[in-house]
């Protein structure tokens, strides 16, 4: 166990290595500096900006201190936002948009799992087609459809929950949650009612059946550890997808958090806090992939040996 | 259910594609998805003849107007045709969805055929570099793609291709590895065929099942990745449009004029139902061993 721990943690610094390196290479062959603007800017200002933001050294050289920089820790300054630095951004950020997925997480993996066992107590039947037909519906509608509709469907027609905002009023925290959570929550669904099925067919819970337990019994005491591991490693990719969602629910609802800053930037141009952020997200994705990883292996052991790598 | 013995079936003999081709037609949501899909296929390409109007053209006195017999669709804030946007949109949306998945396809087979017939060393390689970038935040790559050199639609294609290879690269991979040690690879390889041609003539007609499948499965994730580029203005630009740009266009202005979200919507929906309905029965009927999850 120690050792497939080593080997996967081991195996993400390649990853973030690529993943700055490729960053601060990309934003640094982007045509245009980052101070060009519809106003002229004179040489003097132009040369002092480029010294003030050290872009007047070889670009190997931007490259080296940056990366020195990010070992402390520091992102940086902001070009865009005098005087803030793109740690202060994602601090500002970061809170929101972890309360969202945090909100959004818990939704999905309720109703998610919630919705897989009952469709595997009794397989194909209505109780099984009636979650599954929903849980295809909510993998097909992307989030940027889902939230405008429930938002036209609950706020405009119905005028039951407000439109935008984060924490201005009591209730506005659930569309957005709920819009983020749902197409997760349709996946893990089937994940859930696919690994509980498969389990169901082995000798163990033939075992217990010839014991006499019930069938809720052997479902929920037996069949729904090993079930549910498909589950848990889809946790690690679901994270990150909730992250890439977070840049268009916050955008519909208007919640200042990290996603908003990111598209904000990328419209900016501002490049510091793009590779900023970048970086940030890529190594949040990286350890939260690592984290599932561990524990599906730690709840199913063959994963440890055989298939060293996912 | 009774099942009765078709002695012709084994006097004729039917090949793995008359199978699976009576499996498909067996699936209802399959062929209805499959019609739609033609139907939207042939729209969008014959857009300009179909609609009397241009996508650009504005009829700023009409401005926003609801569906009539003159706007089947109604007309969006600048007096545009809704329903010939929504087909000028989805000539983008279906090409983008197309092409980044040839992208993707050729990449994607290519390198899961080299990988899984040489194997050893190479293969060891070249699957670690699958593994390293099947850890990389992808969508933010795209992203930052898109700002760095400006919204090309080329580029998108190319960008959004780059990322859906790996899956592909994947499954072509172990499908190799399967039929790499049969009989019949080895009495090619004695006949003194080069890798191309068995590759080529051997190994590429015999894993097209579940290639064929996982390229369907690959298209609606594409439109989608697409849409959610357009959707935040880093995809597709103005006075191009796609889909993702006019759902965009139609959040904006929902409270007035609903109807320009909820056509989009039902048109971008109806497309990917479609897609991945296709995809589910294809995979059912031409690799049976594949379960569903």
């Amino acid at each position: 166990m120690l050792k497939f721990i080593c080997y996967r943690t081991l195996q993400a610094i390649p990853v973030l290595f690529l993943v700055i390196t490729a960053t601060f290479f990309l934003t640094h062959a982007a045509p245009g500096g980052p101070f060009d603007s519809e106003k002229k800017t004179t040489p003097e200002i132009l040369e002092r900006l480029n010294a003030r933001y050290n872009l007047d050294a070889p670009v190997y050289e931007q490259y080296f201190d940056y990366l020195g920089n990010l070992v402390k820790g520091d992102f940086g300054p902001s070009f865009k936002y005098v005087n803030r630095s793109v740690n202060e951004m994602i601090m500002t950020g970061l809170p929101i948009t972890f309360e969202l997925g945090l909100y959004a997480m818990a939704i999905a993996v309720t109703i998610g799992i919630g919705a897989g066992v009952i469709a595997s107590l009794r397989p194909n039947t209505l109780q099984d087609y009636l979650p599954m037909s929903v849980a295809m519906i909510g993998i097909c509608l992307p989030s940027f459809l889902l939230g405008p509709l429930l938002v036209l469907i609950f706020s405009i027609w119905l005028g039951w929950l407000p439109v935008a905002g984060w924490g201005d009023s009591s209730m506005d925290k659930l569309l957005p949650s709920l819009t983020l959570g749902i197409a997760y929550a349709a996946y893990i669904a089937r994940l859930a009612r696919g690994g509980i099925l498969e389990v169901l067919s082995q000798d163990y819970i033939r075992t217990a059946r010839a014991k006499g337990l019930s069938e809720p019994a052997i479902v929920f005491k037996h069949a729904l550890k090993g079930g549910l591991i498909p589950v848990v490693a889809f946790l690690g990719p679901a994270f990150a997808g909730l992250l890439s969602g977070s840049f268009v629910i916050e955008t519909i609802f208007q919640i200042p958090g990290l996603g908003r800053f990111y598209v904000q930037a990328a419209f900016n141009r501002d490049y510091t806090m793009i590779m900023g952020t970048t970086i940030f997200f890529s190594a949040l994705i990286v350890v939260f992939n690592l984290i599932s990883d561990i524990i599906a292996a730690w709840l199913n052991p063959r994963t440890r040996y055989g298939e060293s790598s996912r | 259910m009774t099942r009765t013995l078709d002695i012709t079936a084994f006097e004729e003999g039917r090949s793995l594609w008359q199978d699976a081709y009576t499996r498909l037609c067996r699936n209802k949501l399959a062929v209805v998805g499959f019609v739609v899909l033609i139907c939207m296929g042939l729209l969008a390409l014959m857009a300009g003849w179909i609609s009397p109007y241009s996508y650009e053209t504005q009829d700023l006195d009409l401005g926003a107007s609801p569906p009539s017999a003159d706007h089947w669709l109604g007309t969006d804030t600048l007096g545009r045709d809704l329903f010939t946007r929504i087909l000028y949109g989805g000539r983008v949306s279906l090409m983008v969805g197309f092409l980044a998945t040839a992208v993707a396809l050729i990449i994607g087979v290519a390198w899961g055929m080299v990988s899984g017939y040489i194997g050893g060393r190479v293969d060891i390689i070249m699957m670690r570099i699958v593994d390293i970038l099947y850890a990389l935040p992808f969508t933010i790559f795209i992203i930052l793609l898109m700002v760095v050199f400006g919204q090309n639609i080329y580029l998108l294609f190319l960008a959004i291709g780059a990322v859906e290879w790996l899956t592909m690269a994947r499954i072509v991979r172990g499908q190799v590895i399967s039929i790499r040690n049969q009989e019949y690879i080895d009495a090619a390889i004695a006949m003194g065929l080069s890798r191309f041609r068995i590759l080529r003539r051997h190994v590429l007609p015999n894993i097209l099942g579940p290639i064929i499948v996982y390229t369907t499965l690959t298209i609606p994730n594409v439109i989608l990745l697409e849409s959610f580029l357009s959707f935040l203005g880093l995809g597709i630009q103005p006075p191009q449009s796609s889909w993702g740009v006019l759902i965009s266009y139609g959040v904006e202005t929902m409270e007035e004029y609903p109807w320009l979200l909820i056509y989009p919507a039902c048109v971008l929906s109806i497309t990917l139902f479609s897609l991945n309905f296709l995809g589910d029965g294809l995979r059912d009927a031409l690799d049976p061993r594949i379960a569903k999850d």
